[in-house]
């Protein structure tokens, strides 16, 4: 970077920064407030109230969105759990396997839905369990989420293990340690910060997924989104504006959690041996 | 085989390992003996931390067989060999404190726990770590993180510790005292220790034999006056030490006394491992500080030049001397009262070179 290199100095930065949270956030920051607005409208002000989140549990609706919370949930920690075991099994795999024969095509399946558009994995989900005869339902959904969480799960192992040197393996293994222990008191440990992150990304993911789960949930199931979508199809009335906002709530603590998780000093095998 | 009625620690026979059309260790075979402090030294890519890290098992052989007090040890997994390791850069384990660090070897074999806690107190007292005890590798200096990482390899009682450059990564100071430190505790222990540097001081200052090593091969295995004094061949005289090297060619040859002619002039008397023909051709090793300066002529045979450069080094001065055929010579003179030398650039100065100060190879 060349001295003095201050990007506030640039031209216009101002501006364009004030532009893009703008864009970013202001409908977020709408929605926030009008969910605490006491009367039926989206954009007339008619004062301040909680109404809107009582009716969220004890309204009209409140049944449904109750069902699809607790389906969503289930979903999305048994998703995020069992993709985040098969993604730090991978990253292992994939990091210290050493060079094995399909290991970029390993790589690129891993890592394909993030790629492929996810209306045509939604599409080509649906096709699939209708070809086998699955039946559409919580299975269904629990196992197109898994897949989709994976490369989202693997991404931050991955880069967690990539930091993590080979040596202190060998010093486990050194020290009398078999596979099973190495894992367990040494490389799990260390990767801990990235897999705790790959779980809260994986559970985020799962959470708010909207277009896969509504192609292969079969009727009568509910997750939270789809639920969301059903009522605004309806007329939006400010109870949903009450539910994205505490929806957005939850994501940003996780992200959060997941932000200082990774961030712990103490288990970082990279700052080792900095002071000598 | 060093001695017939005792087991060896280590005995490598014919031990290869290749990396595609890359051979970095080629036949490698020798002894360790039991107690001993062994040092693999050489270059960097001489094969020295492969061969160690076969011995730990984190690599396999290409072929050949190790074996660890009789046993072969080529199909065990590193965490069934009774060997220990301090890596290069420690790999302590940054999640554990000092305690729980030396602590994991004896866990991972399944002591109690009394066990345990009486060999990690004993180990901290071995290393002088009392005050750090609870501290991560993190909170730690290079000097103290060494300590934890020999405590934690030799807290298990291993057969064989084996070091892969532990003093690579400390300040001059601290590798000086750290020598001696482990030279101590190899003592007081009686463990066998492989030591592996590419520093020839480090292995000369510490070791009870040293193999040299280059391209895969072991080139010399000796005491570390065997190996300077005595070099097998052109690398061993090279890399130990500084030396002269000049190419000559025998003249005579009595027992192991050469006598060799120079490229345009001069004879000088050698000695030599080899058994030597007249007429062969090799190179001549001449130590710097083997040789004499005098800006008088002596009675005795002597090379004739004159001065060309000298850099003082504090308790020497290296003097740079251009011989009267072309050749240059570098001879130290120890910087001590009363052991001035006054030459001045131009000078003629004549080298007197003792009897065994020169060594005839023959590759």
């Amino acid at each position: 970077m060349p001295r003095g290199f201050d990007i506030k100095h640039y031209r216009g930065f101002y501006t364009l920064t004030l532009l893009c949270l703008f864009i970013l956030y202001a409908p977020l920051i709408i929605v926030m407030i009008y969910s605490f607005n006491d009367g039926r409208s989206i954009t007339v002000w008619q004062g301040v109230s909680l109404r809107w989140y009582a009716d969220i549990f004890v309204g009209p609706e409140a049944e449904k969105f109750k069902l699809a919370a607790r389906n969503s949930l289930i979903i999305a920690v048994i998703a995020a759990i069992t993709a985040t075991s098969i993604a730090t099994a991978a990253s292992i795999g994939m990091i210290r396997g050493g060079n094995f024969r399909g290991k970029p095509a390993s790589f690129a399946l891993i890592s394909l839905p993030i790629m492929v558009p996810e209306i045509v994995s939604a599409v080509a989900t649906l096709i699939f369990f209708s070809a086998i005869g699955f039946k559409l339902g919580i299975l269904s959904i629990l196992i197109a989420h898994i897949v989709f969480c994976i490369p989202f799960a693997y991404l931050p192992i991955a880069a967690r293990l990539q930091g993590i040197e080979a040596s202190y393996e060998e010093a486990a293994q050194d020290l009398y340690a078999g596979r099973w222990a190495t894992f367990r008191y040494v490389l799990m440990p260390l990767m801990w910060p990235g897999i705790l992150s790959g779980f809260l990304l994986a559970f985020i993911i799962s959470l708010d997924d909207f277009i896969i789960t509504n192609f292969v949930k079969g009727a009568g199931i509910e997750t939270l989104p789809t639920a969301i979508f059903g009522s605004v199809k309806q007329g939006i009335k400010p109870n949903i504006m009450a539910l994205s906002t505490l929806m957005l709530l939850v994501s940003v603590l996780l992200v959060t959690l997941s932000f200082f998780v990774g961030r712990r000093q103490d288990t970082n095998p990279t700052t080792n041996t900095e002071d000598s | 085989m060093i001695a017939s009625d005792q087991i060896s620690a280590v005995t490598l026979r014919d031990v290869r390992k290749t990396f595609g059309d890359f051979t970095a260790l080629d036949d490698v075979s020798f002894d360790i003996a039991d107690n001993e402090f062994f040092t693999l030294l050489g270059p960097s890519g001489c094969g020295k931390t492969t061969l160690l890290r076969m011995i730990a098992g984190f690599e396999s052989t290409s072929s050949g067989t190790i074996h660890l007090y009789g046993d072969e040890i080529a199909e065990l997994p590193p965490n069934k060999r009774p060997v220990n390791t301090v890596f290069q850069n420690y790999a302590l384990f940054p999640h554990m404190t000092v305690t729980q660090n030396i602590a994991f070897g004896l866990q991972m074999l399944g002591w109690s726990r009394s066990e345990v806690d009486a060999r990690v107190r004993e180990m901290i007292s071995m290393v002088k770590l009392d005050a750090f005890v609870a501290r991560k590798p993190s909170q730690l200096s290079g000097g103290q993180q060494q300590r934890v990482a020999l405590a934690r390899a030799m807290a298990p009682r291993p057969k064989v510790l084996l070091l892969d450059e532990p003093l690579s990564a400390l300040d001059l100071k601290l590798r000086q005292d750290m020598r001696s430190e482990l030279k101590r505790l190899q003592r007081e222990t009686g463990i066998t220790f492989v030591f592996v540097t590419h520093d020839q001081e480090e292995a000369l200052s510490m070791s009870d034999r040293v193999a040299v090593m280059s391209a895969g091969t072991v080139q010399q295995i000796g005491s570390p006056a065997e190996v300077y004094n005595k070099p097998e061949n052109r690398f061993v005289a090279d890399f130990i030490g500084e030396t002269n090297l000049l190419e000559a060619r025998a003249d005579k040859v009595q027992g192991d006394t050469v006598t060799c002619t120079l490229p345009d002039e001069g004879i000088l008397l050698a000695k030599t491992n080899h058994a030597v023909v007249p007429g062969q051709a090799g190179t001549l090793s001449l130590r710097p500080e083997r040789m004499t300066l005098l800006s008088e002529k002596p009675q005795d045979d002597c090379l004739k030049g004159h001065l060309k450069d000298m850099t003082f080094l504090g308790t020497d001065t290296q003097f740079e001397i251009q011989l009267d055929n072309t050749l240059t010579l570098n001879v130290r003179h120890q910087n001590s009262d009363g052991n001035e030398l006054q030459i001045q650039s131009g000078q003629p100065v004549y080298i007197r070179i003792a009897p065994n100060a020169a060594r005839f190879l023959v590759s």
